[in-house]
């Protein structure tokens, strides 16, 4: 079962359009909900309040705009690849995001998780040798 | 720690079920072929016409305010590679609810990608 041509660059690219910007918004939502002070407990009011504050800081909002920018491109390239397809291979994002966290906010990431997200590439990788469609489409 | 707790596994049940969903609601609408703005519009007007994508929306909300819970009080770094866990889940419902074929390569990918997983939890500082 092979895909022609035209259907792995469209794939390709919205798989890059994804990992662009998904990692970009978790950032931005990293960084706004850091700003917020953890919830106190599960009262009702509390999660209110918790959820509220978290949607007045812009860099929530930013976070928001580029992970629908990401939705966009999923539920397309959902409509015709493997979701079993595009799950793993969209997870090269966790080493962009463990840079921007790096780099960026100035994280600390321990070797182990370091090799971690080694892996979670690794397998991404493998994932990405098999073939995008495995179910029959309309 | 408990309320970490909560928020993950809120984040990975429900944010992969939703996914699921939404996977099943555009097969559903079928190959998009058009790209310019007005027929993606025509294509997502579709999808919600679809049941699955209005449950996909609804679970894959509660995961969206899972992770900002869990972003309250957990790095970044570890966040959200702990969330791959969510490969493994989506694999297992992508072969049993969309009857997906996972090959055996595909399955060697994702128990990869748990391993993975697994070192940024014990990587945690």
């Amino acid at each position: 079962m092979t895909a022609p041509q035209g259907l792995h660059l469209k794939t390709f690219t919205l798989i890059l359009i994804m990992v662009s910007v998904a990692p970009l918004g978790d950032m931005f939502l990293g960084k706004g909900m850091k700003r917020v002070p953890p919830m106190a407990s599960w009262a009702p009011a509390e999660v209110f309040h918790f959820f509220f504050r978290a949607f007045t800081s812009g860099t929530i909002w930013l976070g928001i705009g580029l992970l629908l920018t990401f939705f966009v491109a999923y539920l397309l390239v959902l409509s015709w690849a493997d979701y079993t397809y595009v799950l793993p291979a969209s997870s090269i994002s966790n080493l962009l995001i463990a840079l921007l966290a790096y780099f960026v906010l100035h994280e600390t990431i321990t070797p182990t998780r370091w090799t971690g997200v080694a892996f979670i590439c690794l397998g991404v990788f493998v994932v990405g040798r098999t073939h995008l469609r495995t179910t029959e489409h309309r | 720690m408990l309320t970490g707790f909560i928020f993950y596994l809120l984040n990975v049940v429900p944010g992969t079920g939703g996914e699921i969903c939404m996977s099943r609601a555009m097969k559903t609408v079928g190959e998009v072929t058009d790209f310019r703005p007005r027929a993606i519009l025509h294509a997502l007007g579709r999808a919600m016409s679809v049941p699955w994508f209005w449950v996909g929306i609804t679970m894959m909300a509660t995961g969206f305010f899972s992770l900002l819970g869990l972003l309250s009080v957990a790095n970044v770094s570890f966040v959200f590679p702990a969330t791959a866990l969510s490969y493994a889940v989506g694999t297992l419902g992508g072969k049993l609810f969309l009857r997906e074929r996972v090959t055996p390569q595909r399955w060697f990918g994702v128990l990869l990608v748990c391993v993975g997983v697994t070192l940024v939890f014990f990587g945690k500082q």
